[in-house]
Formats: structure tokens, C-alpha cells, sequence
């Protein structure tokens, strides 16, 4: 399931996006995007509401398959292997496999911790007990979380407070070594303590994993990601190292947006 | 600061809005307790004349032309026996269907108008799914005036509602569960079978458990198709001492049931057979009324562990 070939440096490219375009009906909600997203960094993806930013995040694991009426159009490449995740021929439950996704609210089944974080590994055939211990214990160390609940694996999910129920997210979406992991605004419900243990986790995350992380909240953008892409009306306006983009914008809508002038 | 006229006519206003808010309330309760009141007359009603002739004699006797001797075991056999072949059928059919039509089906105008008459089919009157499963199972199918047959008409009979029922409990389940579930690479089915079905058994255990209820005193359609009102025997076991032990000879014995026992104790002159159909009233009520209990321990037990 996971990289047949080795894995890309940091900083080579690990999705590259060329014209894509993406319409819920005849409603064209993405105009042409193209982006290369780097290996091993994190990308944050804003823009106003409306923009297409989770659009677009969604187009990554095929999420609009789900509902009917959606189409996709361009070419979405994923290293390694060079997979066309909008081909036809490419199963979307594969992409899915690649690309983890953790969700604006924190969305534990109603099972255990344990459980929770096994299923992705059971959902590839991982069945062995001592294989799944392994990496259920893993996935939560790596999210932060094994302190807090290794005493009570088997107790609900639901009983974590929610800054743990979202890292428990986290744990359930990287068990599974995806190739990318898919954040859509994973804080916008959380305060602000347990906001910034996801931002240090997603910080920490970039050594293994890809991550893309959508968010209307420009502090955090410019706090955790390497490079940023603005969105507005479903187009690229700018994309650029985080910094460069911040302090010195190209685009006179990037620098309106940044500096609060709308959005 | 307001004139104090204005002030004085606010008052005036929210104290008359006070007042009919008050009357709803009151005139609500009344209502209630009038309904409740009518229900608990109905049951002491019953047992009243009934309780008397409920002893272990009446319920392990054949009907019998003298009250006194007659009892209900054929037909709370039938009754049992009528349950277990609508179970078995419109329980599967029932989840089947509400699965695919809230998780497979394509939302187009066709499933609306599908939808639209599922819910049509729940108000259609049971006596015309009497007719229908005459022609169908009786004399198409040749099934005959038999268990099989009753048990099928109770089974389409319900089937809208167990339909509907895991229709609703699988819409409550919100939407993001399903996508964690897909986005982790769940087919369909895995989300169905590891996350969506554990997750609503309540609703739908509870919708089953309703229909069945529904189902077992129904008597309109079985008089269609002639369930016996005399019955001095029992269908043959289910099984038997020989290989292959199980017999399903019994799907196709006639039956009475205990809606049926009732008509027609009911419709004879003489109060000793009228105590009769009470104390067969008062049977099914309990029947009835412990399967709701259940139902409601069940969904308590199913949601107990489930909050979105």
C-alpha cells in the first residue's frame, strides 16, 4: 500500500496540479488551477469564503466523488509513481489511501480510541493484534496523544476533550503512512490551548508527511507553513514561499487580503 | 425615556399575550389526560372482564363451542408462527431497501418518486393488502390459506415502515462520519457495514420492533385471506425426529391468530364469549406492550455509547 519507490527529497515536488478545473453542476467553482505542492512541507491554502480553497483540497482525495453532479477537469499528479488521481482509470479509494484527511471538526467514530485509529490499518487488511498494537500505539505518540490516553485505549473516542478527539483525527489519518495528509481548517473549532498543540503537531508532522492544511486564519498560516497559495474566485492568485508571501505579496489582491483589507 | 401611555399599553399587550400563552398550556394538559383517560378506561375495561378467565387452561386450549372450556393456543401459535415468516421477510427486505435508497440510490426524480410512495404505501389500508396477497400468494403463488401466506401479507404490510425507519435512523448519522469513513478508503459497503448500520441499530431495532407490533394485531388482512377462526390443532413441528430435523411443512398449515380468535368470540351472542375475546384482548395488549418496552430498551442500550 504505501511508497513502492523511494520516497521524494523535501522540497521536490509531491502534487503537482496543472489547469485544474472543478464544477458542482454547471457551476464552475475552480477556474484553471495549477500548483506544485513540495514534499515534506506544509502548504496553506487561503483565501476569502467562497474562494475554493476546500474545493480544491477535496479534489485531492477525490472527496466529490461522494455527491452526485460533480466534475473534475486537469490533471492532478501524485509522487510517488506519477499517479493521475483524476485519471480514469485510478481507483479514488486508492487516492484516498495516499491522501489522509483530518476534517474542520474533530469526527471520531463512535468506537474506541483503539478502534478509531486502527481502522484505516484494518481497511488495508492489517488484521494481526500485535501489528495493529504497534501501530495504533505509533500513530498516537506521533500525535502527540499516547500520554494522555494509553490507559484507556479502549474507553469511547467521545469522552476525549475536543482538541484530543481532533489529534485523535490526526493519529487515524497518519496510522496508515499516507503520502499526504489533507487538513480542512482542523482548528476553526478548537480553542486556542488546543489550537496550538495541533499547530505544533502539524509542525512536527512535515518530517514524514506531506501536509496541505486549509485555513481562514492567516496567524496560523504564517506560523506553521512553508509556502502559501492565495486563493480568490477559484483562481491562484499567488503562491510563493510563506515568508516572501507574507511580507512582500506580488499581487495587489494577495496584499488587500493580507493585510485585512477584505475576506 | 417612553410616554408613559405606551408604556401602560405595552403592558396591557404582553399581559393579554401572557394570558394566551397560559390557556394554550392548560387547555393542552386537558386535552392529554382526555386521551390518557380514554386509553386507561380501554385497559381496565379489558381487564375487568377479562383477567377472570386468564389461567393456564386458557392459554393451552383449543377453541371450544363452551366458553368456559375454550382457549386461545391455536391461535397465539398462529400468532407466533404468522410473526417469525413476516420477521424473517421484511426485517432483510425492509434494512435492505432503506440502505440502498439512503446510501446507494442516486438522488434523481425517480427516487423521489419512490420515496414519496413508500411513505403512500404505509397509508394504503390493510384490507387491500388482504386483497392483494389473495391474489398473489393464494392463488398465484398457490401458497394456499396458510401461514406462508398471512405471514407475507403482514410482511408487505409493514415493510414501508421498517423502510422508512432505517431511512430515518441512517440519515441522523451526520455526514461527517461517513466521509471519515471514505476518506480513510471505505467502499460503500465497509461504511455501511463497520460504521453505518452499527451506529443507527437503534432506530432501526426499534422501528422493527414497532412494525412488528403493528403486524400482530392486524386482523383485516388475514380474514381476507382466510385465516380460520376454528382451529383444533397445531401446525406440524418445526422440528423433527428424523434427518433433516427441520420440517417446513408448517408454512403451509392454516392458522388462526389471536386478532382472529377475537372477531370471532366478539361477533358470537353471549357475555361468557365476550369475557373470552377480553381475556384474548388482554394477551395481546401485554404482548404489544411488552415488545414497545423492549423496543425502548433497546434504543436506550443502542444510544447509550452514541452522541454526535
Amino acid at each position: 500500500m504505501n511508497a513502492p519507490s523511494s520516497p521524494p527529497v523535501a522540497g521536490s515536488t509531491r502534487v503537482s496540479i496543472r489547469n485544474l478545473k472543478f464544477y458542482y453542476g454547471t457551476h464552475q467553482v475552480l477556474q484553471g488551477v495549477s500548483l506544485d505542492i513540495p514534499a515534506f512541507q506544509v502548504t496553506a491554502l487561503i483565501g476569502p469564503s467562497g474562494c475554493g480553497k476546500t474545493t480544491l483540497l477535496r479534489c485531492l482525495n477525490r472527496m466529490h466523488d461522494l455527491y452526485p453532479g460533480n466534475r473534475y477537469e486537469g490533471v492532478i499528479r501524485l509522487q510517488p509513481g506519477d499517479t493521475d488521481i483524476l485519471g480514469p482509470g485510478v481507483d479514488p479509494i486508492q487516492v484516498r489511501m495516499r491522501c489522509g484527511m483530518v476534517f474542520q471538526k474533530p469526527n471520531p467514530f463512535p468506537k474506541s480510541i483503539y478502534e478509531n485509529v486502527a481502522y484505516g490499518l484494518r481497511l488495508q487488511g492489517m488484521n494481526r493484534r500485535r501489528d495493529l498494537d504497534e501501530r495504533v500505539e505509533k500513530a498516537l505518540r506521533e500525535a502527540a496523544l499516547w500520554e494522555e490516553v494509553k490507559s484507556r485505549l479502549h474507553q469511547l473516542a467521545h469522552n476525549l476533550s475536543g482538541g484530543q478527539q481532533q489529534r485523535l483525527c490526526i493519529a487515524r489519518a497518519i496510522a496508515t503512512n499516507p503520502d499526504v495528509v489533507l487538513f480542512d481548517e482542523p482548528t476553526s473549532a478548537l480553542d486556542p490551548i488546543a489550537t496550538s498543540k495541533i499547530e505544533e503537531l502539524i509542525v512536527e508532522l512535515k518530517k514524514r508527511v506531506t501536509v496541505i492544511i486549509v485555513t481562514h486564519n492567516l496567524q496560523q498560516a504564517g506560523r506553521i507553513s512553508d509556502m502559501t497559495a492565495f486563493m480568490y474566485l477559484g483562481e491562484l492568485i499567488e503562491f510563493g514561499e510563506t515568508n516572501r508571501v507574507f511580507t512582500n505579496p506580488a499581487k495587489p489582491q494577495t496584499e488587500d487580503y493580507i493585510s485585512g483589507r477584505f475576506g | 425615556m417612553l410616554p408613559e401611555t405606551i408604556i401602560l399599553d405595552l403592558e396591557r399587550r404582553a399581559h393579554r399575550r401572557r394570558g394566551i400563552d397560559r390557556w394554550f398550556g392548560r387547555l393542552g394538559m386537558v386535552l392529554t389526560l382526555i386521551t390518557l383517560g380514554i386509553l386507561a378506561v380501554l385497559l381496565l375495561n379489558l381487564a375487568v372482564s377479562g383477567l377472570a378467565r386468564i389461567d393456564w387452561h386458557f392459554l393451552t386450549s383449543f377453541p371450544s363451542r363452551r366458553a368456559a372450556e375454550a382457549g386461545i393456543l391455536s391461535a397465539w401459535v398462529g400468532t407466533l408462527l404468522l410473526m417469525v415468516v413476516t420477521a424473517s421477510v421484511a426485517i432483510p427486505f425492509g434494512i435492505a431497501a432503506g440502505i440502498y435508497l439512503e446510501e446507494y440510490a442516486p438522488k434523481n426524480k425517480w427516487t423521489d418518486f419512490i420515496e414519496i410512495n413508500i411513505a403512500n404505501l404505509a397509508g394504503v389500508p390493510s384490507i387491500l393488502y388482504g386483497l392483494m396477497a389473495l391474489g398473489l400468494f393464494v392463488y398465484s403463488f398457490r401458497f394456499g390459506q396458510s401461514i406462508l401466506s398471512g405471514g407475507l401479507a403482514l410482511a408487505c404490510l409493514v415493510l414501508p415502515i421498517v423502510i422508512v425507519a432505517t431511512r430515518e435512523s441512517l440519515r441522523s448519522i451526520p455526514a461527517t462520519i461517513r466521509e471519515a469513513a471514505f476518506a480513510l478508503g471505505a467502499t460503500r459497503w465497509q461504511a455501511v457495514w463497520h460504521h453505518l448500520l452499527p451506529y443507527s441499530t437503534g432506530g432501526i431495532a426499534t422501528g422493527v420492533i414497532l412494525a412488528m407490533s403493528r403486524a400482530i394485531g392486524e386482523s383485516a388482512p388475514l380474514i381476507t385471506i382466510g385465516a380460520l377462526t376454528f382451529i383444533a390443532f397445531l401446525p406440524p413441528p418445526a422440528v423433527i425426529s428424523h434427518p433433516p430435523f427441520l420440517s417446513f411443512e408448517w408454512l403451509f398449515s392454516p392458522y388462526s391468530a389471536l386478532p382472529i380468535q377475537m372477531f370471532n368470540w366478539v361477533s358470537r351472542p353471549g357475555e361468557e364469549f365476550h369475557a373470552n375475546a377480553a381475556a384474548a384482548g388482554l394477551v395481546l395488549m401485554v404482548i404489544t406492550l411488552s415488545m414497545n418496552g423492549v423496543a425502548i430498551l433497546i434504543r436506550r442500550r443502542a444510544q447509550r455509547n452514541i452522541h454526535w
